[in-house]
Parts: C-alpha cells; structure tokens; sequence
C-alpha cells in the first residue's frame, strides 16, 4: 500500500492538452495513477464510425501519442500506472497500437489490460419494448429509434478494472466506463477495500468527480477566472487519498490556476442532478455530508461522502443516426448591424425555401446582442457589430448541402459590412442524438484480457 | 435594499446532462445561502429562463456547501449534438443566472465583498 497515494488526471475530454500527462509526471514525479478521460456523452458514435470504415480503427488516437510522450519516464525507471478510457469503441485495437509504439522503444515489462463488454446494442436491439431501454429523459419506446441506433455502451464499474491491476497490468484501456470509476479503481486496488466498503468508495467517486474534467478543478472555467494568477498554464489535478477515503485534492507546484473551496464547490456541482442520488455503478453518493476544509496553497481536504449500494441496473449511453445539420456564421459591421444580420439571415432561409429545401428546423443568431443566450437580457442599443450565425436541421442532406452553397453568395449581395466569410462553405454534418437508458447488469459479459511488451 | 445582481453575493457553474441543464449556484456566505434559500426559488428561476423550453425545474439544496443544484430539464432543446443552438450545452447558463436581479440586503453585498476579494 502507497500512502499517501497519488492520482492525477491528465485528460479532460478528447481534445484535451496532449502534453499533460508528461507535464505532470516532469513536476511531480511521485504520482502513482495517471487517469484519462475521453469519452462525452456522444464521442462513441465518431469513433463507431471510424472503425466502420477501418477496422482498426474507433479508439481516441491522442492516448497513443500520450503513452510515447512518457516513454523518457519509463526509461528512468518510473512506476507510473495508468487507467484510461481511451479504447471507445475499440479498446484492443488502442492497446495494441500502444503495444507496438512501446516495444519498438524497447520498454519491457509493461502490461497492458483490456476491458470491453459496454457494448450492448445487439442486445437492445433484440428487445427495442424492453421498459429499461426507454429514453430516460422522454419516455420514448427504444421501438421508435432501434433502426437508426449507432452506439449502446454501458457505464462498467471499476471492478474488472481493479482484477486487470491485480494480474500486473501497468496500463488499463477500457471503453465506456463511468468517469469516477477511473479514479475508483486505483483507489480500490491501492487499498484493498472491500466492495462494500460504501463510504470509502463514495469518497473516491467524489475525487473522481472532481478531476475527471481536469482543469475544470483547478481555475478552468471559474467564474473567478479573471482573478485567478495565468501566468503559467493552469495545472491539472491531482488527488492525495488516504486510507480512510479521505483526500486531500491539489495540482502541481508551479502551475497556475487555484485549487480552493470556491474552484472545488463549482467543480462538485457541475453536472449532477440530486445530490443525494450520485449514483455510480460502483456505489451510491450522497454530497449532503461533504466537509471541504481549505488548508491554503492550493490543498483542499475532502471527507464526509456518503455511500449505498448501487442499483442493479447501468445506465446506458445510447446515440441514433438523426439527420444532418449545418451551421454557417458571417460577420456584420456598421450602422444597424443587428438589424442587418436578422434580415440577411432570413433572406437566406426564405431564398432555400422557395427553391424548395426548406429545412426541417432553422435558427437565426446574433451574436453579441444576445444570441447566446436569447431573450434573457435587453439588446445594446446602436450595435455596432454582431455575428450572424444560422444552423439548419434536416433529415434530408441534400437541403442542407443546397443551404451550405447559398452562404458565400451574400458577400457581394447582403448588406455592406457583411465580412468573415473565410473557412469556405460550412460543412454538412451527421446529427447523433442521444439516447440515454438502463439495462440489467446480469446480461453484461465482461471481456478482459491482458498483453506484454 | 436594492435590486442587484445574484453574482454580487454567489457564484455559479453550469453543464449538460442530455437536454437537461444543471446550474449549480454557490453562495458566499451563510446569510448569503439562508436568503438565497428564500428567494431563489425553482419557480423563480422557472420564470428567468420561460423564454426557453423548460419542462421542468428542480432545486436541490446542499446547504453543507451553502449551494443550490437547479435542474432545468428540456432546456437544451435535444442537447449537445441535436441542438441548434450556439450553446447547446448550457455552458454559458451559469453566468446568464448571475445577471438575474433580485432585491438584495445592503449588508450581504458587504458580507460577500469581503470574502470575494481576490
């Protein structure tokens, strides 16, 4: 057992800072656990697609680049061990990728562990009326989408995860995994705790929380942002546990950004519903009895989560094929720009309805009198510059290719100041929409396997 | 008592969870939660946000953290992929609520200015 022991986020979402996790590893050389998280709610349907059309492929590429970023430190002899849900749709093909970068480096010794099994859309494709499978935001019957599904992977736990470390793995690449449980599994496999150990697993699925968006702990997007010290990049997170599950949440020396109670609260609020009811597929949390206690210098203890047994059921991220949208912005300067933008935007929509596309949904958008957040503030008056921004929605992709080619024309027909138009026509894209649902735990199969340079 | 904006004496952070938007508000100090608790109520930041297709408003309390959840399912409009609109993930929400105007005690301001200095 480490004590204390470290675990560290180094990826936020796919699309993060690549040179994190070595940025980490260089200022604070005794971490223990590197944690990497890839996957939104709909980042599965890109990669299913991927490996649609390459068979290898359907994994976040990015983690490969990470693992040879940290080759030096494996040279040097560093223990670090990571858990990663980097393989999305393909965890074997991301280890064997990373498999192959490692050996041809010469680095020995280090096993990779594989776990997939989130991958249930045969099995709700048999059963479109299961009651479980309905939309748990709309109620919808799963009948109603089943033609159309991309992706149905269930939230897995950290139990495999901590059997994968128990065998020697050094790295664990898995697929659709709870976010916390990237922070749980380590802990668990440190410490050894029981799987009924509630309240200390309700501890480590609140670090986990906290760190699972990076930067988001440590100053990014506080709305003290302003305030905060920039001079440096802001660091990421790192989670000191202790045996007890309690924890101490800070970031490396040097870095700037704040770890305090105020980026700490906002960060343990971002995206949960009843705080009474986070519920994992490790244990369910309750916030109600959190204790922060800021020690200063960027250190902030943690105690007092609550944990219950988690239900029988997953949740399920599911994503289904809905048309196609696109989305086009102009700048309009000068004298009555909002004026100016609303009339070219509807100009546009009525120019591709009487040709015949009228497109299913369609929004116009100033933004900078309020667009971004409609009619919540009364406009500035005299505007003197605003962004016009339309997004079209339709099942049919060839209305929307129609209203991609009407954008250019406006620069020498719309008003005098429209200006911006330099990224060529704005692009066709596939529309996933999200499908969340439940299924039963017993109909899972777990795969996991383990390989070695 | 002077109509002031939620940001004098709180601060905020908001995320998506599919069409739904979680924003939490985060008070800067107990007083500042305890009349928060009576005036910024769901049905009261129902209303700020009618203009949206809100179905439904929740609050939860945490008041160990002098914070509030609020919950506004279907405000995102089908959410990350299907929404057409620039923010369809709520992110800029939790700065939106902070420029909510409520009639605010002079002395909480003053409470608040004290902890807030940077």
């Amino acid at each position: 057992m480490k004590l204390p022991f470290r675990i560290a986020n180094a990826q936020g979402f796919w699309g993060d800072r690549p040179n994190a996790a070595s940025t980490l590893l260089k200022l604070e050389p005794k971490i223990d656990f590197l944690t990497l998280d890839y996957l939104a709610e709909v980042s599965l349907s890109i990669m299913a697609i991927q490996k649609e059309k390459d068979k290898s492929a359907g994994y976040a590429r990015d983690f490969v680049s990470v693992v040879r970023s940290l080759i030096p430190f494996w040279k040097k002899g560093s223990k670090v061990k990571i858990v990663t849900n980097s393989g999305g749709m393909n965890p074997q093909a991301c280890a064997n990728e990373c498999l192959q970068v490692l050996q041809k480096e010469g680095i020995k010794n280090i096993k990779i562990g594989i776990l997939g099994g989130d991958d249930v859309t045969q099995i709700l494709k048999k059963s479109p009326k299961n009651k479980l499978y309905k939309n748990l935001e709309t109620g919808k019957s799963l009948k109603t989408v089943v033609e159309k599904l991309v992706t149905a992977n269930a939230y897995l736990g950290a139990e495999k995860i901590v059997d994968l470390l128990n065998t020697g793995a050094d790295i664990v690449i898995t697929g659709r995994i709870a976010d916390p449980s990237l922070t749980v599994a380590p802990a668990v496999y440190n410490f050894n705790w029981d799987w009924k150990d509630y309240d200390k697993l309700a501890q480590a699925t609140v670090a986990g929380h906290l760190i699972e968006c990076g930067t988001q702990v440590t100053g990014g997007i506080s709305t003290h942002w302003l305030s905060l010290d920039r001079k440096k990049d802001f660091g990421f997170p790192i989670i000191e546990m202790n045996e007890d599950g309690s924890f101490i949440i800070t970031k490396p020396k040097k870095t700037s950004g704040e770890v305090s109670e105020r980026t700490v609260k906002e960060q343990l609020v971002y995206e949960i519903g009843d705080p009474q009811k986070y519920i994992s597929p490790d244990v369910n949390v309750s916030f109600l009895n959190l204790k922060l206690n800021d020690e200063k210098n960027n250190r902030v203890n943690i105690s007092g989560a609550s944990g219950a047994p988690p239900p029988e059921t997953l949740k399920v991220s599911a994503t289904y094929k809905d048309g196609w949208k696109c989305e086009a912005t102009l700048a309009i300067f000068g004298d009555r720009a909002e004026e100016k933008a609303k009339l070219t935007g509807e100009l546009i929509l009525k120019r591709i309805e009487n040709a015949g596309f009228k497109p299913e949904r369609s929004i116009i958008e100033c933004i900078g009198s309020g667009g971004v957040v409609p009619h919540l503030f009364e406009t500035p008056k005299n505007l003197r510059e605003c962004m016009l921004r339309i997004a079209v929605a339709d099942q049919n992709k060839e209305k929307l290719e129609y209203f991609s080619k009407e954008i250019a024309p406006l620069v020498t027909s719309g008003p005098q100041g429209v200006t911006g138009y330099i990224s060529g026509r704005p692009k066709v894209r596939p529309i996933y929409s999200y499908w969340p649902c439940l299924i039963d735990k017993s109909l899972l199969s777990n795969e996991i396997s383990l390989i070695s340079t | 008592m002077n109509q002031q904006q939620l940001k004098k004496i709180a601060y905020a952070r908001s995320g998506d969870k599919g069409s739904s938007c979680n924003i939490g508000v985060i008070a800067f100090t107990k007083s500042g939660y305890e009349f928060l608790e009576k005036e910024l109520t769901s049905k009261k930041v129902n209303s700020f946000f009618s203009k949206f297709p809100v179905s439904k408003t929740t609050r939860y309390e945490l008041p160990n953290l002098l914070a509030f959840n609020f919950v506004l399912e279907g405000i995102l409009d089908g959410g990350g992929s299907r929404s057409l609109r620039i923010d369809s993930q709520g992110k800029a929400l939790g700065q939106a609520i902070l420029e909510m105007e409520i009639l605010i005690p002079e002395e909480l301001v003053t409470e608040a200015n004290l902890i807030n200095k940077p």
